[in-house]
């Protein structure tokens, strides 16, 4: 998608245009050169000039902005420098710079963070988010990881195989996800059932599992329901509270310094870590999941892929 | 059993390894006789006194001239050739790739019946350029185009490789920042293939200098004309065995300086090159 952008590639068809001026047009023949696109693109392994320093390598595009560019993207002491000498973010620094000295109107970014270990890749996005903040520029992040593009996005579109699924908010994805793909995207659980509608609004589900739970939102026939970790609560068995409750047994239990993340039975639960403490979990235990019917969100499922699928 | 096997086995081992030195030792001999043989047989205290010979200069200043234009034609031609070639998938390019090192194969004498076959004078361009007043049989030119068909492969062939191993998203992203398709060859791509150029020249410069067979059938040996060093071996042969001697031991330094020059620009190239996996390419010499 964003070679197709940037002029690399070309698409069979369709219509790319920076406000009124027509990159590329299938159907008028329009197809701009690369060069003729006023595009920034810092590819995913970065693609920096091996031959060339650093500030070669900024200049490339645009020598008058090297300089102002080389000190503020903090990289002016590694002017002289080779790439090959570089860190991973220090790397993705020259890469950015070297994107914005054309002085581009849109920024196209192909798996920013996915050439760094995990470690650099937290830094580095934060340390990527203030930048784009403070460039505000029209920019185009590809990503296959949420938290990189919930981070780094005001919008995200989901697209599989090349078709757009949702396009929304972080909010709108998590609230309202479209379909089964966004909820295992943004890292919620996704539990299949049927659902019978209910005379005074919503619906009650029976659970793959065993389990009747209740949506807020209408439903019939098969559905998933999707539900956000962070919105399930943890207690014993005898515990509800009258509220949506799914028993499991605990297989995992993953701390993440003050939350901690829970697998029972076929939910996770991202709870404080002091609850674990209180209610004593541990692997082996049945706890109840419970959430209410608001949380509840009832997504429709995906047509399982037939054997002549696209 | 069993020890006695292992020692057997031992022994075979050793036994082969062996028979593989004897073997090395064998072809290294065979291969550095005729040079040796060459040093001292050649008075060595005499050579610059015989290659002061008018023949001898005449053959050099030839040779020189003629290898040096047909350089600068192969290099000029060769390398925008090589790099439409590394850059593009056509139809018909299995065939290009195969033409291109069709040369290198060919017996040298098959290339000059070949030439004289097509610019001879009964040939199929002679008439043409007869009529054109364009003599090129038995000619300077007839010398270099002699070295253009038989060096010249070993040049594109090396320039393709080293196109080819340039990380095309290298030359993508030279794109998106503004640059022309020109200016991303000659930023990006001849930078970073320098080093397989070098090496490719430096195969088809040493060519060049060796030609003989395609060179005496379509050019001859006319003194001061088109007799090059080697064709001034094989004449001055019977008449002085000495002065023969005189250039070889100059066209040993020669190739010598030429080899030492490829393995210097080999060692250049992955001490420079960031990524040896990705730039890293080695023409093989066999080629």
């Amino acid at each position: 998608m964003l070679r197709a952008i940037a002029g690399l590639h070309r698409p069979a068809a369709g219509r790319i245009a920076l406000d009124d001026e027509v990159w590329f047009d299938a159907a008028a023949g329009v197809d701009r050169a690369p060069d003729e696109r006023s595009t920034g693109f810092v590819f995913q392994e970065y693609a920096l000039f091996p031959h060339l320093s650093v500030r070669a390598n900024v200049a490339f595009a645009g020598a008058a902005r090297a300089p102002e560019l080389l000190e503020r993207f903090g990289i002016a002491r590694l002017a002289d420098a080779k790439p090959g000498d570089l860190s991973g973010g220090e790397r993705q620094r020259v890469a950015l710079a070297r994107a914005l000295a054309r002085d581009p109107a849109v920024l196209l970014l192909d798996e920013p963070l996915a050439a760094l270990d995990a470690n650099t890749r937290r830094d580095v996005r934060d340390e990527l988010r203030a930048i784009l903040h403070e460039l505000a520029l029209p920019t185009v992040v590809v990503t296959h990881d949420f938290r990189d593009a919930a981070a780094l996005a005001d919008r995200i579109g989901v697209v599989v195989d090349g078709s757009l699924r949702q396009l929304g908010t972080v909010a709108d994805l998590v609230e309202r996800p479209a379909d089964a793909f966004v909820v295992g995207f943004t890292g919620a659980n996704l539990l299949t059932g049927a659902a019978t509608a209910l005379a005074g609004g919503g619906a009650e589900i029976l659970l793959d599992g065993g389990a009747v739970i209740r949506s807020a939102a209408p439903a019939a026939g098969r559905v998933g329901i999707a539900i956000s970790p962070w919105e399930i609560d943890l207690v014993l068995p005898g515990g509800a509270d009258g509220r949506n409750a799914v028993p499991g047994v605990i297989t995992a239990i993953t701390r993440d310094g003050e939350r901690a993340h829970v697998r029972a039975g076929a939910l996770v639960a991202e709870v404080p870590s002091g609850t674990v403490a209180a209610l004593g979990l541990r692997p082996g235990m049945e706890v109840l999941a419970t959430f209410g019917a608001a949380q509840a969100r009832v997504v429709a499922l995906s047509p399982p892929p037939g054997p002549s699928g696209p | 059993m069993g020890r006695y096997r292992g020692i057997t086995r031992f022994a075979a081992g050793r036994g082969f390894t062996a028979l593989q030195a004897l073997a090395l030792g064998l072809l290294l001999t065979f291969l550095a006789l005729p040079i040796v043989a060459l040093i001292t047989q050649a008075p060595l205290g005499d050579i610059p006194h015989l290659l002061g010979e008018h023949q001898v200069r005449q053959a050099l200043a030839v040779t020189l001239r003629t290898n040096a234009i047909a350089n600068v034609i192969f290099l000029g031609l060769g390398t925008p050739a090589a790099y439409f070639v590394a850059t593009r998938r056509f139809r018909g390019r299995a065939l290009v790739l195969t033409l291109v090192e069709l040369p290198l194969v060919l017996p040298p004498a098959v290339a000059g019946i070949g030439l004289l076959a097509a610019f001879g004078a009964g040939g199929l361009f002679g008439a043409d350029l007869q009529n054109a007043g364009v003599v090129l049989p038995f000619t300077q030119w007839a010398v270099i185009l002699a070295i253009l068909f038989v060096a010249s492969p070993f040049y594109v062939r090396s320039a393709i490789a080293a196109f080819e191993a340039v990380d095309p998203t290298l030359t993508d992203a030279a794109r998106t920042l503004g640059a022309s398709r020109a200016r991303t060859f000659a930023r990006i791509a001849l930078p970073l293939a320098a080093g397989g150029l070098g090496a490719g020249w430096v195969l088809a410069f040493a060519r060049g200098i060796g030609e003989f067979g395609a060179t005496i059938i379509f050019a001859g040996s006319v003194r001061g004309q088109t007799q090059t060093l080697t064709l001034a071996i094989y004449e001055i042969l019977d008449s002085s065995f000495d002065v023969a001697l005189a250039i070889g031991v100059l066209l040993v330094v020669l190739s010598g300086g030429i080899l030492l020059s490829f393995k210097l620009l080999s060692a250049w190239r992955s001490s420079t090159s960031t990524s040896p996996a990705r730039y890293g390419i080695s023409p093989s010499i066999s080629a």
